[in-house]
């Protein structure tokens, strides 16, 4: 073979872009053919690249990291404290295969699909192929992934697998083979879209001309088929995505296909088994549930019957899918294929099984345990990857490094003792594709993850996928948690490209709703908690702001006592340290200063401004399926304003205040489009009601500050309660004269027709609860309903004059009486809004 | 001997359950040597569901739920079984230990499929190659299978002290063999363990103790308990039963409920609940001895079975 120490041919060399492309020695090169020259499926793609000019094209590859940081694609990291939304590697080249090859790999893993489908029909019905030697009986049995309670749960079912993905990866002489089954949850079909829409948008160019085959069929089929996995009949069948929770690593694209597909992203606590049927909590009571697409692990998916332990479950679960009451896809069960030792008897199974022979090869494999196996891995181990057999604490062995010694008398000591244990595979060579260095091309090694559905016709193959590159040359292992980059995936048609939108299916009969579905309880909360993050952030800058306005370094000892109320205020709401803590922020203008900017950007500071909009922005991702894009952006820019201070300067003041200026506008964005893009459902309401509620702590906290101060009637003091509570245009408009306490308060607490005053979130927030479900049940008013009705009458019954007429002690007066009530009612409020609607139990278990 | 058993589990919880969902495994299996005449299963509050089913293993097992709101569950079990007296095995006529293990070691003959499901690991059951050394003191080279795990029994009764508050429920393995005692429900993880480890297969069994009063004094009712022992395969005998708790071969006394790897696939009742808070569980066994009573006549029989 020549392929080997092949260059780009001298004419390939003189293209600027393949200056720097270096074929790897011993792989497969998917750029260049063995004659140097571009490979015919590359070649729009490569003539596309270079018209656009390295100017260009690096401005392009920008333009995709960006695109990545703004749709919020991420990536978690367990175990990693910064592996929070990690963001999206995404190499700008996509991998692109020919229609002629992918035609190969399409039939060779619809077969393969097939057959595995067939196999765990078989182990979780009759055991036929164990019975009859095709299968040894260990393979299955000694798997923890084998779970008995679901066996014979589903007779006459023929469908088990209902997706499935396979990585492939191509041998140097051109082969691809599968080296590893996905048969529990095929991840990444979310990632792939998302990689699709921002590839194609960097590149539309030579995505239009190079006939890339479109993915949105695949998911118009996945949809199809889950509707047709309902048990009731019924014209709207509900299907629900399971998730394990934002923690996941690869929660984003949970979310992200819940929206895409029209799901309901739903975690174990939001679902209940009543009557062997699976119901959705929602705020207007139970749900039924039809089809659970599930991401998470079969085993963790009913606590009673599968993993006691698990916390991210439905209980009763598996009883439901044993009355034939819910479907779950994957079914429960199909962890089991994804152990590599299957490969080894996969050849054999499919001549008994199908009558075939395999279309697509698998890594040579040896399970060790049987003893052919073991004897022929234990000669051979430094050639082979040896690894667990089943999912397990086990570690494998590291491929790329040599075993010392003494490891490798472990790990023969560990197979001999429990050979069924272990697996061996032969090392794969990965091929080589095209990768962006941030210069030029270079090639890196790459696999690629394809994923089927099955349709009611068969099993369908994306026309795509998730190609994955390893960060740098030479690597064998390409792994996202360790810095590897996703591509997107091109297929090439040879005739004209399908249109296919997800949409609507053109000419069907729509049923017309005017209110979306119903909400579930937890995303309820969500909202809430979002409404009240917002506004408490909002809150939490026009206080800073106005403190900084109202201080400079220079100011002296006198100004100090003008500042107490808005000081109080940022302690009493976690900004600032207590006085006793540091005595010096009320003495020394330095301090005052650093405590101040503190409070703006120190993010392990509870109360800071950055730390709210990293709150406000993990709350974002919650409701994450519900909300626009948009809300999302807004969320992301905030919070990454607040993360990047220009911390290597000396930040001053002024600056301070430019940031807190822009946080402030990109904050009114995101109400604004709250306001104008919500539908005004539930989900709408709940926003609101967490705003109104936030905005009436804030306010009672700051007016209350203000009384208990002794310069509670100076000018200086009310108009910074103007300013904070954004009134003093209005002041200003209606009276033209120096702050009068009456007034001010008047405007703040009680004018019904300023959006910023008291009275006016009380009357919102009475206008809600009208329009709530089950709060007009009852003959007399709810909790919720009693501590708002208290609240309106103290404050419609208020007569704020008086208080003119106080020299000092003025929280002794009625007004500061109101407040201090007012104060302590609103989380009774909140506790009840909580109880009434957001109960979620706890789950417990016994034995 | 007839036996007529009483089992009682109760659960008071400290707050209210909205909605709890349970299963039971607490109908005696017919065996060989054992038959049930009656069985019936009282639950209070009355569940919303309730399901009778044959587990992967052949169990009986109830699954019910209760979707009312309540503070206390009661479940009762009530059985009458016959125990027929049967010939011991004869240990030493057993097939060597070796030539057991070798035969599970890779595929074999469709017959012996079974006892596959117990040579691994399972949930509570974890092999480790000093379980394996710890065994083979009582397997040395060429000692007939039974004759071994005899042994094993022996020495698993004298080497660890039954001691009812050093372990519970979820105790792991290691930490009984590292602290030495345990329950019965230890001593029979600890020899299964030891026995896979060996490559042989083990089993768990779950049912009841009839108990003696001592001398001179009247049977304490109800004060009998849930009891565990194990069981092994052996080509050509079948699966023979061992009690490490009480170094003995079961017979006429221990009466079998389930059988499974370990005792997380025959946990007598076991339920997720929401709400509660937190829970006292009281468990009262009565094995009453009704001498020897005629076997009830078929139709009783199948009814029972039925159930």
């Amino acid at each position: 073979m020549t392929e080997a120490t092949v260059k780009s041919s001298a004419a390939e060399q003189r293209r600027p872009l393949l200056q720097r492309y270096r074929t790897e020695p011993g792989s497969y090169d998917e750029l260049l053919g063995a004659d140097g020259r571009v490979r015919p499926n590359y070649e729009t793609l490569i003539r596309g690249l270079e018209e656009l000019g390295p100017d260009e094209l690096k401005r392009r590859a920008e333009t995709c990291r960006r695109l990545v940081h703004e749709q919020g694609i991420t990536y978690n990291v367990y175990g990693d404290p910064l592996g929070m939304e990690r963001p999206w590697q995404l190499d700008p080249v996509p991998f692109i295969l020919g229609a002629e090859e992918w035609r190969k790999i399409e039939a060779g893993l619809i077969q393969r699909a097939q057959l595995l489908n067939r196999i765990m029909a078989d182990c979780y019905g009759p055991q036929e192929l164990i019975r009859s030697s095709w299968l040894p009986p260990a393979l299955v049995f000694a798997q923890p992934d084998f779970l008995r309670p679901l066996h014979g749960s589903q007779p006459g079912e023929t469908c088990f697998l209902h997706f499935y993905a396979a990585d492939l990866a191509r041998s140097p002489d051109g082969r691809w083979w599968v080296i590893s089954d996905r048969t529990q949850i095929p991840t990444g079909t979310g990632y792939t879209l998302a990689d699709r829409l921002v590839t194609s948008r960097i590149l539309p160019e030579a995505f239009r001309e190079g006939g890339v085959r479109r993915l949105a069929g695949f998911y118009r089929d996945a949809q199809a088929m889950l509707s047709e996995l309902a048990p009731r009949r019924t014209d709207r069948p509900r299907v629900v995505l399971l998730t394990p929770g934002p923690f996941n690593e690869t929660y984003f694209e949970q979310a992200y296909l819940a929206r895409y597909l029209g799901y309901s992203l739903c975690e174990g606590q939001d679902l209940t088994v009543r009557d062997d049927r699976v119901f959705l909590k929602t705020l207007s009571g139970l749900e039924p549930v039809d089809v659970i697409l599930r991401r998470v692990d079969d085993d963790f998916c009913d606590p009673l019957e599968l993993r006691n332990e698990s916390m991210l479950g439905v209980p009763g679960l598996v009883e439901a899918v044993r009355a034939g009451n819910v479907t779950v896809a994957n079914a429960l069960g199909g962890g089991l294929f994804q152990s590599p030792a299957f490969m080894a008897f996969l050849p054999g199974l499919c001549r008994h099984v199908l009558g075939e022979e395999m279309k697509l090869p698998s890594v040579a494999t040896w399970w060790c345990g049987q003893k052919s196996a073991e004897s022929y891995v234990a000669e051979h181990l430094d050639e082979l990857f040896v690894k667990p057999a089943f999912r397990s604490r086990l570690r494998g062995v590291d491929p790329s490094a040599a075993l010392t010694a003494a490891a490798r008398e472990e790990l023969l000591r560990q197979i001999r003792f429990q050979p069924h244990r272990w697996v061996a595979q032969e090392k794969v060579e990965l091929s080589a594709a095209p990768s962006w260095s941030g210069e030029g091309l270079v090639s890196r090694p790459v696999a690629l993850r394809v994923y089927l559905v099955a349709t009611p016709d068969g099993y369908r193959v994306m026309p795509g996928g998730l190609a994955r590159v390893a960060p740098d040359a030479g690597g064998r292992f390409i792994s996202m948690q360790r810095g590897g980059a996703a591509k997107d995936t091109w297929i090439l048609s040879d005739g004209p490209v399908e249109d296919v939108t997800l949409l609507s299916v053109a000419g069907q009969e729509v049923e017309l709703r005017r209110v979306g579905n119903n909400l579930p309880s937890r995303l309820a909360d969500n909202y809430f908690w979002l409404g009240r993050y917002a506004e408490r952030t909002d809150a939490t800058a026009r206080l800073l702001r106005a403190t900084l306005l109202r201080f400079s370094p220079e100011s002296t000892g006198h100004a100090f006592p003008l500042l107490e109320p808005l000081l109080n205020t940022l302690v009493a709401q976690g900004q600032l340290p207590a006085t006793e803590d540091q005595p010096e922020l009320r003495t020394n203008a330095e301090a005052l200063e650093a405590g101040l900017l503190a409070a703006i950007f120190d993010p392990s500071r509870a109360g800071s401004l950055r730390s709210l909009a990293g709150q406000l922005q993990r709350l974002g991702m919650l409701v994450r399926d519900r909300s626009s894009n948009d809300l999302w952006r807004v969320l992301r820019q905030l919070d990454d304003r607040l993360a990047t201070p220009t911390s290597s300067l000396v930040m001053l003041a002024g600056d301070a205040i430019g940031v807190l200026n822009q946080s402030l506008l990109q904050l009114a964005s995101f109400h604004g489009l709250a306001r104008e893009n919500m539908t005004r459902a539930q989900g709408w309401r709940f926003l609101d009601m967490g705003g109104r509620l936030e905005r009436a702590i804030y306010l009672c906290s700051l007016l209350n500050a203000a009384l208990h101060s002794p310069e509670a009637d100076n000018p200086s003091v009310l108009e910074a309660v103007l300013d904070v509570a954004d009134s003093s245009i209005t002041y200003r408009t209606r009276y033209n004269l120096m702050p009068n306490m009456a007034a001010v308060y008047d405007l703040v607490l009680l004018d019904d027709t300023n959006p910023r005053s008291l009275l006016f979130q009380f009357n919102q927030l009475v206008k809600h609860f009208e329009k709530l479900p089950r709060e007009r049940e009852n003959a007399l008013p709810s909790a919720g309903q009693r501590v708002l009705i208290e609240c309106v009458t103290r404050l419609r019954l208020l007569d704020p004059r008086p208080i003119n007429r106080l020299r000092s002690r003025w929280h002794e007066s009625d007004v500061g009486r109101v407040l201090a009530e007012t104060l302590r009612d609103l989380p009774r409020l909140s506790d009840a809004i909580a109880v009434n609607y957001f109960a979620h139990s706890t789950i417990s278990r016994s034995r | 001997m007839t036996y007529r058993i009483v089992h009682r589990t109760t659960y008071d919880y400290s707050e209210p359950v909205t909605v709890s969902h349970h299963s039971a495994r607490v109908n005696p299996r017919f065996t060989a040597v054992q038959s049930r005449s009656r069985f019936s299963l009282r639950i209070s509050p009355e569940p919303a569901v309730r399901k009778n089913r044959t587990d992967y293993f052949g169990n009986r097992v109830c699954f019910f739920a209760i979707q009312e709101i309540h503070s206390r569950l009661e479940v009762e079990a009530v059985s009458v079984v016959s125990m027929t007296a049967s010939t011991p095995p004869a240990l030493t006529l057993s097939p060597v230990w070796a030539e057991v293990a070798e035969l599970f070691r890779d595929p074999v003959s469709p017959e012996v499929v079974d006892p596959y499901q117990f040579c691994f690991d399972s949930p509570m059951v974890r092999t480790a190659p000093e379980l394996a050394d710890y065994a083979r003191e009582s397997f040395p080279a060429g000692t007939p299978l039974l004759v071994g795990v005899a042994h094993l029994n022996q020495r698993i009764f004298r080497d660890f002290k039954y001691d009812p508050v050093a372990t519970s429920v979820a105790t792991p393995l290691e930490e009984v063999w590292a602290r030495r005692r345990g329950v019965c429900q230890d001593f029979a993880h600890l020899a299964i363990a030891s026995i896979r480890s060996l490559g042989l297969p083990a089993r768990y069994v779950s049912g009841y103790l009839r108990t003696h009063a001592p001398p001179g004094k009247e049977r304490l009712v109800g004060a009998d308990a849930s009891h565990a022992w194990f069981s092994v395969y052996c080509p050509s005998v079948g699966w023979v039963d061992f009690d490490p708790t009480n170094n003995l071969l079961p017979a006429e006394e221990h009466i079998t409920v389930a059988y499974g790897r370990d005792f997380s696939d025959v946990s007598p009742v076991s339920g997720i609940i929401t709400g509660g808070g937190h829970h006292d569980v009281k468990v009262s066994v009565d094995v009453e001895p009704l001498g020897e009573i005629p076997e009830d006549d078929d139709a009783e029989l199948r009814e029972a079975m039925d159930q």
